[in-house]
């Protein structure tokens, strides 16, 4: 019966991979042609204002207050919405990470001052210094995107040092210090493959919070131009329209919901496939 | 004393428990008697500790379920339950009030966020529903009943300021409380000092007469069971092979598993009169039959004539423990202080000594983990301290360190292969995958692994596989000495003594030196050819074999051994004598510890004065 449990497990951890891996597939690639697939998301058609969707076969998910396909927007948007997402998330793991690991390894000095520097970015309201940074510099999809790495590498950069913190006590690292292991070969070999299962969750869930975070900026007039479609834009556009038109909020949102699930699903294969505790190997 | 006619306190009957579809418990009885203690024996997956959390219904909250089998718990003057049919409800009244248990980590098993007297008093309050003041009280009574001083002060403090052994009385204590008819006891003295451990032996054997109550211990040491036990259980993957008097088990085996078990564990003493540590054969169960396995032979590998290959002298390590507001430092651990000692090549030096001796500390410090506050390391007539970074990376190579726990000290993501083969990638020591996985198999099977099992990972082995991984490891880079830290420390005696044969044959055969820190002095006795007594981190004995163990000089060495548990029933020694804790060597900097003056009592046999 034990077989059958780990069995049924297994399947259950590779159906993980492929649902998350087709949910994903099919939306990156829906976006990244969405030129070619379908209609131009800017293309206004007075005539057909707040269609419903499933409808007509040329606006499947229905059109907005301005006759736009909402199908085509949803796609076109997530360009700016996944970029956004994932583009925010790398560069603060990036930065998160080493500067997690610096301070957690050699501690000192460099533990002091990168903390401090967490403990300042902490205290700051993230509005704050959205506000002062686009007055500086000016909304853009580059500057979005650089916010958000300056108001989140430190809950990455957080995260590793406290994981380095207890790893450093462990005997295995001992043990490869006892033998004469060099610094970059025990933080890449032995650090870095053991403190990735948190850093990895902790990025599923913010990309989907940038996603989020991308559509309030532009809301509040300090992201991306407003005329650029994303998915956090439609969900707010479509606000004012929710009692009588709930498709252009919905679609929009479901598409976040989807992306996130898929990389909610991905994410966790991911972990449990580096953990060789959970599997055996023949 | 006790009529076994009477109906048994507890009847196991026909227990089975599994998990999933393991049976991890099968077709057990037996029975407890009040005021008689009962062991179960046995070594890791057995299903002992299983068998006790049963008897608790604790199991259940791991997944256990019960196919066959009654545990009937008949105190007298109750009717008789099945412990095993009772609701939850019922259970809760039972735990802890009638049955109660005390596990292994008197570290953890505390909450460290609130008093001694309050976790005392909660007992009292939920069972016999006292009020506070009147809890209080009798929570003072039973610490001094435990034989802690000072009891009344106690109540006010928190777990984290007081020592291992004195938790283990509050433990003892708390579960005494609600005065249960049976006491459970799970490997209880294990994490603790042989000579705390002698102490709460002690108590426990006195409190059991006193109140009258069962007692089912459960350990895997076979000194302790000649101790403690009136009956003994013997388990072995999940079943009973044997079950007497403790007179019996240990005089008469009869199950081809306890014989093995009886012939692995070290006896102290029983090298009395040689010269060298002896490698003795293995009593192996194959097949239900009893094999010896391997020769006997002198283990006279130390070449004494060479120069030492290791000199420690007046090697001191301190750690800084309290700083003020201004980073000033004003106390200290003075780990080790002024430590002097040498390592033939070929030869075993062991270093003995409880926690906080400093043990560990010393080789650490050999090992450049840690860095001394004065004094000198020469390697191979090398100074330490003037060796450049290129040399010192070569001691790394030359120095190998086995750690206590080889669960802990692999890195789990890693294969055995890539961690066997990383001294020979840092060190550049070869060439070539191909070559280097050759070199591992080889090692694997040096230490009696099979050579495909290089792509595995380290949950899927065992302890004393693991071990055996880590020696493979060490073994390497081609050391010239092997510091061992508590190596076989958290083995079970049958694979003990593997191991303890596998480190003699390699000594032979690659002419290595070892340096053997440990607490357990059967082992040292068996395996060194010279000791070191450590106390408060400064040697107060040290001398060949022979010298520390049959002609003990120092006190402190004697109150060691007499600690030591023997594995035999018919001597139950008095230790009156042990009394007290060790120590702390954490002190105000301004009074760094008196160190005790040493001298030579026969050639080689150095004391250190005794304070009178």
């Amino acid at each position: 019966m034990a077989a059958t449990i780990s069995l049924h497990l297994r399947n259950l951890k590779s159906l993980e991979f492929i649902l998350g891996a087709v949910l994903l597939g099919v939306i990156v690639f829906c976006v990244l042609f969405s030129q070619w697939l379908f209609t131009p998301p800017g293309a206004i058609d007075l005539g057909a204002r707040l269609l419903p969707p499933f409808q007509d076969v040329a606006h499947l998910f229905g059109t907005d207050a301005l006759g736009r396909d909402v199908l085509s927007r949803v796609a076109a948007g997530g360009w700016v919405s996944l970029k956004v997402g994932f583009l925010s998330v790398m560069g603060s793991v990036v930065i998160g990470v080493v500067m997690g690991l610096i301070s957690g390894y050699y501690r000192g000095v460099w533990d002091v001052i990168v903390m401090r520097f967490a403990d300042i970015q902490l205290a700051l309201p993230f509005i704050l210094l959205a506000i002062t940074f686009v007055a500086i510099l000016g909304g853009s999809l580059t500057n979005t995107i650089i916010l958000l790495i300056i108001s989140q590498w430190v809950q990455y950069a957080r995260l590793v040092r406290g994981s380095v913190l207890t790893l450093r006590e462990r005997e295995f690292i001992l043990s490869a210090r006892a033998i004469g292991v060099k610094d970059m070969a025990l933080i890449l070999h032995h650090f870095l493959p053991n403190l990735l299962g948190p850093v990895i969750v902790l990025m599923t869930l913010n990309v989907a919070n940038n996603i989020l975070l991308e559509s309030s900026l532009t809301f509040l007039g300090l992201g991306v131009d407003p005329t650029i479609p994303s998915w956090g834009g439609m969900l707010a556009e479509g606000r004012t329209y929710l009692q009588t038109a709930w498709w252009i909020s919905v679609f929009p949102g479901l598409a976040i919901l989807l992306t996130v699930l898929g990389l909610n699903l991905l994410g966790d294969w991911l972990r449990d496939t580096l953990d060789p505790t959970g599997r055996t190997s023949r | 004393m006790i009529t076994s006619e009477r109906t048994p306190l507890l009847c196991v009957d026909n227990l089975s428990v599994r998990f999933g579809s393991t049976d991890v418990v099968r077709n057990l009885s037996f029975d407890v008697h009040a005021g008689r203690t009962m062991a179960v024996v046995g070594e890791s997956g057995s299903g002992k500790s299983i068998t006790s959390l049963s008897v608790m219904r604790l199991a259940d909250m791991i997944g256990a379920h019960y196919p066959t089998g009654r545990i009937n718990f008949a105190p007298e003057g109750v009717a008789p339950r099945d412990l095993l049919t009772c609701s939850r409800k019922a259970m809760r009244s039972i735990r802890g009030k009638e049955i109660a248990m005390i596990f292994q980590e008197p570290m953890t098993s505390l909450n460290p966020v609130y008093t001694i007297g309050d976790q005392l008093a909660e007992v009292l309050i939920l069972h016999e529903s006292r009020s506070r003041a009147a809890a209080l009280g009798e929570a003072e009574r039973l610490l001094s009943l435990v034989r802690l001083p000072d009891a009344g002060g106690l109540l006010g403090r928190y777990p984290h300021q007081l020592s291992g052994g004195m938790r283990q009385r509050v433990m003892i204590a708390m579960s005494l409380a609600c005065r249960p008819r049976l006491l459970i006891a799970d490997e209880p003295t294990t994490a603790l000092d042989v000579t705390v451990q002698a102490q709460i032996l002690d108590i426990m054997k006195d409190l059991q007469a006193e109140l009258g109550m069962a007692m089912i211990f459960i350990t895997h040491d076979m000194g302790v069971v000649a101790e403690m036990a009136d009956d003994v259980v013997v388990m072995w993957e999940g079943s009973k092979v044997e079950q007497g008097t403790v007179e019996e088990v240990f005089a008469r085996p009869r199950h081809p598993y306890t014989r093995m078990l009886l012939g692995a564990v070290p006896r102290l003493g029983e090298m009395n009169s040689h010269a060298y540590p002896l490698r003795t054969p293995l009593t192996m169960l194959r097949d239900g039959e009893l094999v010896s396995e391997g020769e006997e032979r002198l283990q006279d590998t130390a070449d004494y004539s060479a120069a030492p290959l290791l000199k420690v002298e007046d090697l001191s390590v301190q750690f800084d423990v309290r700083k003020t507001f201004w980073g000033r430092v004003t106390h200290r651990n003075f780990a080790v202080s002024r430590v002097s000692f040498e390592i033939y090549p070929g030869e075993t030096l062991a270093l003995v000594g409880e926690s906080g001796s400093g043990k560990s500390t010393i080789g650490r410090t050999i090992q450049q983990l840690q860095e001394p506050a004065a004094g000198e390391v020469w390697f191979d007539g090398r100074p330490m301290s003037q060796m450049k970074l290129a040399e010192r990376q070569r001691l790394r190579r030359e120095v190998q360190y086995i750690f206590q726990d080889p669960f802990a000290s692999l890195d789990p993501r890693r294969t055995i292969e890539e961690s066997i083969a990383e001294p020979i990638h840092t060190h550049g020591l070869m060439e070539g995958s191909r070559a280097i996985k050759a070199r591992v198999g080889e090692l694997l099977e040096r230490v009696g692994l099979d050579a495909d099992m290089a792509g595995r990972y380290p949950h899927e082995f065992s302890g004393g596989q693991r071990q055996r991984i880590c020696i493979a490891r060490a073994l390497a880079s081609r050391p010239r000495l092997i510091i061992a830290d508590e190596a076989l420390s958290a083995l079970d005696v049958s694979v003990q003594a593997q191991v303890i044969n596998l480190f003699m044959d390699l000594q032979r055969e690659e002419g290595l030196a070892y340096l053997f820190i440990s607490h357990d002095m059967a082992v040292v006795e068996k395996m060194s050819h010279r000791v070191a007594v450590l106390y408060l981190g400064q040697i107060i004995e040290s001398g060949s074999r022979g010298d520390v163990f049959e002609r003990t000089a120092h006190s402190y060495t004697q109150r060691l051994i007499s600690a030591v548990p023997v594995a035999d029933p018919t001597i139950r020694r008095d230790r009156s004598s042990l009394n007290g804790e060790v120590p702390s060597a954490i002190r105000p900097v301004e009074q760094p510890p008196v160190i005790l003056p040493r001298h030579d009592i026969a050639p080689g046999h150095c004391v250190a004065r005794e304070n009178k």
